[in-house]
């Protein structure tokens, strides 16, 4: 634990029980930003990406999805998106979620869904590319 | 937050609760609130079927196609539609955010117009995105 400033006020029965700023309270919402500044051409990208394979079949559609411009580009899509739901999940289960247990649960649960998707997508992206 | 787990206060000595949703007057900015929220988790589900979609495109033709017939059935569309509802209405709602953290719209009537926008546009788009999609298939 970090060393009290000599002029806080926090109580001493609030640091005994870890109560009070973690000092990284701005970061959250400003990565939620970031992402999101990133995901509003990412997500008009995906959006003509899906456009422009509708009624395709199979082998074209896995082109497009291999071509490498393609790739990257929803591999970003992915990585922006997945962090920015996270970001948006935690804080949905902190504003109602609010048993210590069920909160803990619920916290860890969004962390797994969150990067099993990502995974999962990332790693379907890598093998159209790659296999 | 206030500490209530070191001397719980007696029922009769509870202290009155902030008012919540079931005391206000729905409003069109509190709905358009409650939306980008329902949106955001409808998106954060919908990535089981982006997922989905391209394991079976990784995978080969037959998971492919049975992916494909699903999402192209008639249920599958409406899904799809909705899907594509909640991502524009999200972005759209997300452009409201910007124009809030840039300190503007916040007054009436501006975050009036900007509600309204966020529902028209979110429709509009949705809609749009699919006639092209009929279009081009």
């Amino acid at each position: 634990m970090m060393a009290e400033k000599p002029n806080s006020l926090r109580t001493p029965m609030g640091r005994v029980r870890y109560l009070g700023s973690a000092k990284s309270g701005t970061r959250e919402i400003w990565h939620q930003r970031l992402t999101s500044y990133a995901l509003l051409p990412l997500s008009i990208i995906f959006v003509i990406l899906i456009l422009s394979v509708v009624g395709k079949d199979y082998n074209t559609v896995r082109a497009t999805l291999a071509n490498p411009v393609w790739s990257v580009l929803i591999l970003l899509f992915l990585a922006a998106g997945i962090y920015h739901m996270q970001l948006g999940m935690k804080i949905i289960i902190e504003d109602y979620v609010h048993g210590h247990g069920a909160k803990t649960i619920a916290l860890v649960g969004n962390m797994f869904f969150s990067i099993c998707v990502g995974v999962a997508c990332v790693y379907a992206v890598l093998r159209l590319s790659f296999v | 937050m206030a500490d209530t787990t070191s001397r719980p206060a007696p029922p009769e000595a509870r202290r009155p609760l902030s008012p919540h949703l079931q005391i206000y007057k729905p409003m069109l900015t509190m709905m358009m609130s409650i939306t980008h929220r329902i949106t955001g988790v409808g998106l954060y589900l919908g990535t089981l079927l982006l997922a989905w979609w391209l394991i079976a495109a990784a995978t080969d033709a037959k998971a492919f196609g049975f992916a494909n017939d699903v999402l192209t059935s008639f249920l599958g569309r409406i899904i799809l539609f909705g899907f594509t509802w909640a991502l524009f209405t999200h972005m759209m709602g997300g452009l409201r955010h910007f124009i809030w953290d840039a300190g503007r719209g916040m007054d009436h009537p501006e975050r009036e117009y900007l509600a309204q926008a966020t529902l028209i546009g979110g429709i509009v788009l949705t809609v749009l995105v699919w006639i092209v999609g009929y279009m081009v298939r």
